[in-house]
């Protein structure tokens, strides 16, 4: 394998891995927040163990977080140089503006947010709260930025090869950009909302059935059944938007390999890249039209006007269907959910093994949703901008065949240990209850 | 853009390399003190052991963003050195990444995995710490000598690493005496007696043999007025090592007077290693290769930057004071709730 594949392989697996733990901090921020206003408003005890609960879950994510991305920080100068040497003056700023915003301002209150709660007034600890919540959302912001910025670039001109700025306004605010954000902070949202669920399904299923357990179960369902559809609405409207700016990832993620007009969508097919078309192909006529165009007989662009610059058609068609399918049984478990708690006040045991089930099913759906974005904007790293291949540094293979090897032993080991704590955390956690162990 | 007198591009580089030199001692001192704790962690028993952990667990995080925003500030004003470095040293970096990676998470899988695995992530958490800093020292010495190859580079860039253990210990230990009482304060005052000998007579060494070895520096430093600062150094840190040698005598002085001022002696002991580093190959920032005003990113671009950290670093210096107000005094055990 050659150095080029190894280096992209690497930052595949540490960007994926990274994900992970930022979409559950930058919601499970927000509510924890609410969980301590609860509590401040209420004075109920069982917030304050909701709270303490979930902000070890926060720390011990937070800190994978923070690892994984240091990583991935130093590996644009190691093993992608092309890319600061070529947008580095969009990029740079953005990152910066990330660290200094952000960074500092998380890592800093965290500290008071985890450790200080009887050392300082009840106010303090509270606003650390809420600026934990604000910086990994204002780091999301930054890095969606410009994530956003390198998939339908502005704000920019070319001068010997190097990008400069012309107006931040646009380089901020790209055509993609609110989308994005959008989408990706409510998918945070579910993933932290089913995460909830199923952990304090998991306790419900141990015999752990404290207040905190049933409120906690409830704060997650009404959450997962607010944001689920109006995720299905903002991922149309995303769709739409790559219609428009990136028409070849649109055309991979349905598997249109020629332009037409009132093209069907494809339910299940393996797209053949050799020989550029769908095998086994079963889909409904003309559907595909009337969702991308809002018109039955619309053209849409296929993936033969992209011919050589457009991305691997297989990875991003079936990512699509994956994000998609989960979403869609989100909505159907939340509101079923929402309607069990409205009926029966108790949700029956079938129901909550559902829950568990569902426990990472925000996880799957995130790395589904960011394969069809990333992949989708191949072979262009910076669309129209920037080839991947021309971005990469000349390593030796066997160095980055060595790093890659050392990454994939260890996020195997951390991912191990980190699913195992989740569990020990919350049977910890029945235990304390047991034992009568409250805040108040 | 006119700022002095200097056109920007000639201003901008400076001042980032003056913010990537600032966030980078600010590491060494910060992150400094805590991966020191972390290499004296296993010289210990457990209750000790959670208490020094204890004293550093409010802090880390923060210190090792000072790292992110060094390496970021050098990755976006001078891109073209930050891929020269970061390419040429690209195996002890990926080291490094590594052992962070562990000894961040080792911090919360110590106190929240099973406990039969905890003296497994103290171990982590210890050996981390260690690889750190020799990862960091070894990578610096690398640098000082402009990477270049051989017998002689890599055994200076070697004793760096330990050079830099040293100087991590004597960080952690001082913060120890600071944030610590009774017995576990007595052996951190043992410690910091200890560690500065070692680290300034190693520094003094090391800087011998890199004026020597290395024609540039010894250019450098040998002529006139620079000879004076050569001079002045190792002097003024004789006379710090000798003043923390009496003073790890005599204390803990009751009320716990001057319990501060160990961890003061080591910083300015920093202070002034880092001056005569960076002195050694200004205005290079990759020495012998690059200058500073060749490797600079569009002004444009760096403007934007300096703008918001002008702005963003009074606040940032603000809520860092809250958070060391916040867990002043003595550590205590950390939890929850």
């Amino acid at each position: 394998m050659d150095a080029f594949l190894l280096s992209r392989l690497q930052f595949a697996a540490n960007i994926s891995f990274h994900i992970l733990f930022p979409t559950i901090t930058i919601s499970l921020g927000w509510v924890l927040l609410y969980f301590k206003l609860q509590y401040r408003s209420s004075g109920n005890a069982k917030w304050m163990d909701l709270y303490f609960f979930f902000t070890k879950i926060f720390a011990l994510t937070f800190s994978l977080g923070v690892v994984t991305g240091v990583t991935m920080s130093f590996q644009f100068g190691t093993n992608w140089p092309g890319y600061m040497n070529t947008v580095g003056n969009i990029a740079g700023p953005l990152l910066a503006y990330e660290v200094l915003t952000a960074f500092f301002l998380e890592a800093t209150f965290l500290g008071i947010m985890l450790f200080a709660f009887r050392r300082v007034p009840s106010w303090l600890h509270t606003l650390a709260t809420f600026l934990v919540a604000a910086g990994t959302t204002l780091s999301a912001f930054w890095i969606l930025a410009l994530n956003s910025w390198m998939q339908t670039p502005a704000g920019f001109e070319m001068i010997d090869g190097v990008a400069h700025a012309t107006s931040w306004e646009e380089i901020v605010f790209t055509p993609s950009m609110p989308y994005r954000l959008f989408h990706t902070l409510l998918g945070s949202g579910l993933t932290v909302a089913f995460l909830m669920a199923g952990l304090l399904a998991y306790r419900w299923l141990r015999g752990d059935r404290g207040a905190d357990v049933k409120s906690g179960l409830k704060v997650s369902l009404v959450l997962a059944a607010v944001l689920a559809p109006v995720q299905a609405v903002v991922g149309d409207l995303h769709g739409i938007n790559t219609r428009d700016y990136q028409p070849a990832k649109l055309a991979a993620m349905e598997a249109h390999w020629e332009s037409m007009n009132g093209a069907p969508m494809v339910l299940f097919a393996l797209p053949d890249g050799k020989e550029r078309r769908n095998r086994m192909e079963v889909s409904v006529p003309k559907l595909g039209s009337l969702i991308v165009t809002r018109d039955p007989n619309g053209y849409i662009r296929g993936l033969n006007e992209f011919e050589g610059f457009h991305p691997p058609v297989a990875p991003v068609f079936w990512s699509f269907r994956v994000m998609v399918g989960l979403g869609t049984l989100m909505i159907l478990v939340a509101f079923a959910g929402v309607a069990l708690l409205w009926k029966r006040r108790l949700l029956p045991d079938w129901f909550i093994r559902v829950l568990m089930l569902m426990m990472f099913s925000g996880w799957i759906a995130t790395l589904a949703g960011w394969y069809v974005t990333e992949v989708g904007r191949q072979p262009w790293l910076v669309q129209g901008v920037l080839l991947t291949r021309d971005a990469v540094a000349d390593l030796p293979p066997a160095h980055v065949g060595l790093t890659l090897t050392a990454y994939l032993v260890t996020y195997a080991l951390l991912l191990a240990a980190y699913l195992a704590s989740l569990f020990y955390l919350a049977r910890r956690a029945g235990v304390a209850a047991e034992k009568g162990e409250t805040v108040s | 853009m006119n700022v002095s007198g200097l056109e920007s591009s000639e201003f901008l580089p400076f001042a980032f390399a003056f913010l990537i030199g600032l966030s980078m001692l600010l590491y060494a001192i910060l992150d400094g003190y805590d991966l020191g704790v972390g290499i004296l962690s296993q010289s210990v028993g457990q209750e000790d052991r959670d208490r020094m952990i204890a004293s550093i667990g409010p802090f880390w995080d923060a210190n090792e963003t000072w790292l992110v925003l060094g390496v970021g500030l050098l990755l976006v004003a001078f891109p073209v050195a930050h891929g020269i470095v970061l390419g040429a040293l690209y195996l002890p970096v990926s080291l490094m990444i590594l052992a962070l990676v562990f000894r961040g998470v080792a911090f919360d899988f110590r106190k929240k995995a099973e406990p039969r695995f905890r003296p497994l992530w103290d171990r982590v958490f210890w050996m981390s710490s260690v690889v750190v800093a020799l990862c960091q020292g070894y990578m610096l010495g690398r640098f000082v000598m402009g990477f270049e190859k051989g017998l002689y580079p890599q055994a200076f860039a070697v004793s760096f690493g330990m050079l830099v253990v040293a100087g991590y210990v004597l960080m952690g230990s001082t913060w120890l005496v600071l944030k610590t009482d009774g017995e576990l304060q007595k052996l951190a005052i043992r410690w910091s007696r200890i560690a500065i000998w070692v680290m300034v007579m190693g520094a003094i060494l090391s800087s011998m043999s890199a004026v020597f070895a290395d024609t540039r520096i010894y250019d450098r430093m040998l002529a006139f007025p620079e000879l004076t600062l050569l001079i002045v150094m190792p002097v003024v840190s004789v006379i710090l090592t000798l003043l923390m040698h009496f003073l790890c005598g005599v204390l803990p002085l009751p009320d716990d007077k001057l319990s501060w001022m160990p961890f003061a002696i080591a910083v300015c002991i920093f202070v002034l290693g880092f001056v005569g580093l960076v002195y050694s190959f200004y205005p290079f920032i990759i020495p012998g290769k690059l200058q500073i005003v060749d490797a600079a990113a569009a002004p444009a671009s760096l403007m934007v930057i300096l703008a918001g950290a002008v702005l963003v670093l009074p606040f940032l210096i603000g809520y860092t004071m809250v958070a060391y107000y916040v867990f002043r005094g003595k550590a205590r055990d950390l939890s929850y709730d």
